[in-house]
């Protein structure tokens, strides 16, 4: 609203202006580094913790919700519980646990010819990657990472290796701790990648974790990329994903929310060259009184590209879950083919959906379209499955589980579908043990 | 826990499978029947012919245990039981089947993973232990291909795509597999080519059994023809206004339903 500078105000903009003042003199990096820190920050505290004026945040008004902020983890944190997330699923794993690289609990193998390097090593050698996307947001939550990011994970993937082994981001928060950081991921000409970045905490941890990923996905590139956030159920998770896609890629990606007491997941796609491809999926299942915010940006910057996005959301309790979509088709984009879906379920009258879907079409040769739907349980199937035999709570986890199916399916990794379904499996069955 | 009463022989020895006494069922402010009476004795097959709105599906919901109807007097007493309060899934174990008017199709929900999960739910419910893989995919083969439905049908997602014909099938499918004690078919006949007809006639006769009563919904006397009723009962304006042997569907047939329209309204 104006462009005054602000003083902050709220605790937790106050906590967050004392933690930056203690910590920027041993944060990592360069002097490069820490200027571009400073800078940030002072955008940050220009803006303040984004709230419901914040036309991008509307709907998670962190002024509000953001009530304090906790310390920053200990320098070595204590044993962390291994999740038994995703069984049978097999791939490597780079672990973060509250935000730093440790490659003493990674296992790398498989990744034979990918490079990867802790974020800590590049800020002190500078690395042009560092910013590249995320620089270009104007957004306070991601200005308050690039000043206070402490660690995460680069991988890059030389062009034409065919990575067949997938690749696990495991961000592990080990308590009630703030987090920052940072991952880049470089896909090259030609290669292909699959990605699970995993999100898991404690229940009863208020942690606020603030991650950001900036990927470069290079021409003929193929990413499959699935995001399991399943934080313990006190946690604030604000991410932000930054990718661009070059000429003829393929970029799949699927984010699957079942954790964090408030979480925002904002994913900005930028299309850098023609003829690429993307497939952008959500599953959200949120009860309780949890707040799920997904928020999606597609900038079809070059005519020829085709993005297709369905966004499903199943919410009990008294659970918020809000989607929030933006299509643009830049000046001369022509030929762009954007098909936008959201579907929320309610299992409970006291939740809610909410979905703002936006299209600003600036070329008069395209194919945009977005719907939403909202919706109960269909009577109609729940008494066809009832007159059959099976169980109430059987035939709707079966209906619900369908539900989510096709946004998980829409991914095209059968493994990591199948392990992302149980996911979806074990939420249900844990919902009925709870009702 | 619903009390046995002593009621499945009638007067005159007969088991009776299913017996229902002036029942009484409404949505919101609109009474749909009104006061059904009617006993169909186990191993029997009968025919419930009437005018379209006369309330024939409704009283299938409603034996099938469907919520939202308001049971404002009456019983319904199956097997022995009073089944009113009883919910659809029990029913369903207790062997009521109902073939749908209008099947539903179901997206992401695996035609073969409903066929399983709704035959094990049953044995279970009695007590009985789950099938083995093997031993489902047998009885699923051997039912399957008595009815014409192919493998590729069974792979697709519940109903989803079927044609009319396909889906009529598929709910004589799961009558076979489920082996029910009243079997409850609404207008399996609608929609069907002569050939299916055929096919599904003869799915249902091949189920005919000592211990299995069949209750046929149907609006033409054609199904009649293959599949011939012990009893016809003609329904209208949500009551039974008459019943009589297979030679009552032939006269329905020569002179419609005019009178029983008309007779309702009065
Ligand atoms: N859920 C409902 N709400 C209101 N009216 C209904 C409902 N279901 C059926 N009816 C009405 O009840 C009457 C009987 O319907 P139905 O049982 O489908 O008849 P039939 O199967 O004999 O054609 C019709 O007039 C129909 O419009
Ligand atoms: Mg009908």
């Amino acid at each position: 609203m104006n462009a005054e500078p602000r003083i902050l105000n709220t605790p937790a903009e106050v906590t967050l202006a004392e933690a930056f003042s203690a910590s920027r003199g041993h944060l990592p990096g360069d002097a490069a580094v820490a200027a571009a820190r400073a800078v940030a920050f002072d955008a940050f505290q220009k803006k303040g913790l984004p709230h419901r004026r914040t036309e991008a945040w509307r709907y998670t008004d962190l002024r509000v919700l953001l009530r304090s902020v906790p310390p920053a983890p200990p320098a070595a944190p204590a044993s962390i519980a291994s999740a038994a997330l995703l069984p049978g699923l097999d791939r490597a794993r780079l672990v973060i646990v509250d935000g730093a690289y440790r490659p003493e609990l990674s296992d790398l193998s498989g990744l034979d010819g990918v490079e990867v390097t802790s974020l800590a090593t590049l800020l002190d050698q500078g690395d042009e990657r560092v910013g590249a996307l995320a620089g270009r947001l104007d957004d306070a939550m991601v200005a308050l990472n690039t000043a206070m990011m402490t660690g995460g994970v680069a991988i890059r993937v030389p062009a034409g290796l065919d990575v067949t082994r997938a690749v696990e981001i495991a961000h592990v928060t080990s308590g009630a701790y703030s987090v920052f950081a940072r991952n880049l991921i470089s896909v090259g000409a030609g290669a292909s990648l699959r990605v699970v970045e995993s999100f898991t905490g404690p229940d009863a941890a208020a942690s606020v974790a603030n991650i950001v990923t900036e990927a470069v996905i290079g021409d003929r590139a193929k990413v499959t990329w699935a995001k399991l956030q399943a934080e313990g159920n006190a946690a604030v998770h604000l991410s932000t994903t930054a990718v661009s896609i070059g000429g003829e890629s393929q970029f799949d990606h699927l984010t699957l929310m079942t954790g964090a007491s408030i979480s925002r997941s904002q994913s900005f796609v930028t299309y850098g060259g023609e003829f690429a491809r993307a497939g952008l999926f959500g599953a959200t299942m949120i009860g309780g009184k949890q707040h799920a915010d997904i928020m999606l940006g597609v900038d079809h910057a070059v005519p020829n590209g085709a993005s297709r996005e369905l966004f499903k959301a199943v919410m009990d309790g008294k659970a918020d879950g809000i989607f929030q979509g933006r299509i643009v088709v830049r000046p001369g984009a022509q030929k762009v083919d954007g098909k936008m879906m959201t579907q929320g379920l309610l299992l409970s009258e006291d939740a809610s959906f909410s979905v703002k879907p936006e299209l600003e079409i600036f070329a008069d040769d395209v194919q945009c379209a977005h719907g939403a739907t909202s919706g109960e349980i269909d009577e109609d199937m729940l008494f066809y499955l009832l007159s059959r035999g099976l169980p109430r709570a059987e035939a709707e986890t079966l209906l619900v589980t369908a539900f989510l199916a096709e946004a998980i399916e829409g991914l095209g990794d059968e493994a990591i579908g199948e392990a992302f379904e149980q996911v979806a499996r074990d939420w249900l069955a844990d919902r009925k043990t709870l009702s | 826990m619903t009390a046995v009463r002593s009621v499945a022989a009638g007067m005159n020895g007969q088991i009776k499978m299913l017996s229902i006494k002036n029942l009484h069922a409404s949505v919101g402010d609109r009474e749909i029947l009104r006061g059904v009476n009617l006993e169909v004795p186990t191993g029997q097959v009968h025919a419930i012919m009437g005018p379209n709105g006369s309330g024939k599906s409704t009283l299938s919901y409603v034996l099938a245990g469907r919520d939202g109807y308001d049971i404002t007097d009456g019983s319904i007493v199956f097997g022995g039981e009073e089944i009113v309060e009883t919910p659809a899934e029990e029913r369903a174990a207790k062997g009521i089947f109902l073939a749908f008017q209008y099947p539903l199709e179901i997206p992401g929900v695996a035609t073969m993973t409903f066929l399983k999960a709704a035959m094990n739910a049953q044995r279970k419910a009695r007590g009985e232990a789950e099938l083995t893989t093997p031993d489902f995919m047998r009885r699923v083969k051997v039912a399957a291909e008595k009815l014409n439905v192919t493998q590729e049908m069974l792979r697709r997602p519940l109903n989803v795509g079927f044609s009319g014909g396909e889906k009529k099938r598929n709910e004589i499918l799961q009558m076979a597999l489920l082996e029910p004690k009243l079997a409850i078919l609404d207008e399996t006949d609608s929609g069907l080519d002569i050939d299916a007809l055929k096919t599904v006639s003869d799915g249902v006769n091949a189920l005919r059994a000592p211990n299995r009563s069949m209750l046929v919904i149907t609006h033409y006397q054609r199904l009649l023809d293959h599949i011939v009723p012990d009893v016809v009962h003609v329904m209208a304006a949500g009551r039974i206004v008459r019943s009589g042997g297979p030679e009552l569907a032939l006269e329905l047939e020569a002179n419609g339903y005019a009178d029983y329209v008309g007779a309702a309204a009065a």
